[in-house]
């Protein structure tokens, strides 16, 4: 058993302290000692996408990044508030297409999907299938979620 | 899975960081963007006593201009270099070649230090570090080394890098007005590991290379230059025929290794198809030009 390491990180806003084994990646800090659960463990070595969120304003892999790592960072997960509005504009247009089925990968794709209209307003469907790529639906084909997807984009050109 | 116990630690500087290297030796491992560590450390392909965290030392960091050279910091991310407005203008290789690295999410914590360290045969900076004749400067007990990419790729995820050494920075000659470039991959899906890529850059005057440099990834135990290739093409007129025979000769060069999916046919085969679309690049007169 390792000593356990002092961490300090912002969540979804809020403060909190821990001390946690080396060992435990951030999404299992979030899930098992923050209690948010929104983020998902799928493949636990980087390809599967479920566990994406955000760290420091960046996407990240939650099972690829340890929580010691997060120690003074900001971390905002699919449970967090959405100041530019973009999520809420994701969830409503996921629900209109349907472009979900169980829902595992729903919260890692929408926090890739939230960075992408963030940082590529003007991004064509193919950016969006390349973007998306890192995220795995074994549900709905990806049809119906690059839809979605688009619809936010064009919605919000019009803003 | 979940990674077996380890310790944790954050060195404050790179002579700290040695320190523990020389420590702990083949126990340690250094930690910078984690996107291959920690995957590894999870699947219990790794199991080490002791991480050394280096992204708290902000000599690693950066990409600036120093003379000649654009210099990447060990720590710099794919997603620094892909935005990066340096590196489009001295290093145009790097920002075409870095959407091909994974997935956006891992962009944002991988590292160039980390992949060059890692070197694996399938990868893309260590590629393109070989194809731009970059170098490799490394800090350990004795001071400071500077290895010249061409010596510093040895085997199969084996680099120049001695147990007690750290990876600083990677110099890059600034691309000139003459310079050329190009990168080409075929995976599977996007992001997907590589079965074939090809980094090149030479001088171009007219429709002519010079100097080429014309690297492979994913067919050998490291990248690889295709120098009899580079030969063949080195100051002649980028013609049909000229790349009929460059494709000939590629596929006589090099003996690639099989995949789980490709055998090494499919490979040669598919390494003398981006020849070609790379030399069909340098015909037309303007394109992935700096002029």
């Amino acid at each position: 058993m390792s000593d356990l390491y002092p961490i300090t990180l912002i969540i979804n806003g809020n403060k909190h302290t821990a001390h946690v084994e080396p060992r435990m990646h951030l999404v299992d800090f979030l899930r098992e000692n923050i209690g948010l659960k929104g983020s998902h463990l799928g493949c636990e070595h980087g390809v599967c996408g479920a566990c994406t969120v955000e760290l420091n304003g960046q996407i990240v892999r939650g099972c690829l990044t340890l929580a010691v790592q997060a120690d003074g960072a900001l971390v905002n997960t699919i449970e967090g508030p959405s100041e530019s509005g973009v999520l809420e504009d994701l969830r409503s247009a996921f629900i209109r297409r349907n472009a979900l089925q169980c829902g595992f990968c729903t919260s890692g794709i929408l926090m890739a999907a939230k960075e992408l209209v963030e940082q590529m307003p003007h991004a064509t469907r193919s950016q969006v299938r390349d973007w998306i790529s890192g995220n795995y639906c074994r549900c709905t084909g990806y049809h119906a979620i690059v839809d979605a997807i688009c619809d936010v984009l064009t919605a919000r050109k019009g803003l | 899975m979940k990674s077996a116990p380890f310790d944790y630690s954050k060195p404050k500087s790179v002579h700290q960081a040695i320190a523990l290297l020389q420590q702990y030796g083949d126990d340690a491992r250094i930690l910078a963007g984690g996107q291959t560590l920690i995957a590894t450390l999870n699947m219990r392909l790794s199991e080490p006593s002791l991480v050394i965290d280096i992204s708290g030392l902000d000599e690693l960091r950066g990409i600036s201009l120093e003379g000649d050279f654009v210099r990447i910091g060990a720590m710099a991310t794919h997603t620094e270099i892909e935005d990066s407005d340096l590196i489009k203008e001295f290093a145009p290789l790097l920002s075409t070649a870095a959407p091909y690295i994974a997935h956006r999410a891992i962009r944002n914590r991988g590292t160039w230090g980390g992949s060059i360290a890692y070197a694996d045969p399938a990868a893309e900076w260590p590629t393109c570090l070989l194809a731009l004749n970059g170098s490799v400067r490394l800090l350990g007990p004795n001071g400071e080394r500077i290895i010249a990419v061409d010596d510093f790729f040895t085997g199969l995820y084996t680099t120049a890098i001695e147990p007690d050494e750290i990876l600083i920075s990677c110099d890059i000659p600034i691309a000139k007005s003459s310079h050329w470039y190009a990168f080409e991959e075929l995976a599977r899906r996007h992001g997907d590991y590589a079965i074939v890529g090809m980094a090149a850059s030479a001088n171009k005057e007219g429709d002519r290379l010079g100097q080429p440099r014309i690297v492979l990834l994913g067919v050998d135990t490291t990248p690889v230059r295709a120098t009899k290739t580079e030969a063949l093409l080195d100051g002649k007129r980028i013609t049909e025929e000229v790349i009929a025979q460059a494709e000939a000769c590629l596929r006589t060069e090099i003996d690639p290794l099989p995949d789980l999916t490709n055998s090494p046919d499919t490979k040669r085969h598919l390494a003398a198809v981006l020849l070609k679309r790379i030399l069909s690049s340098a015909q037309s007169k303007t394109e992935n030009n700096c002029e």
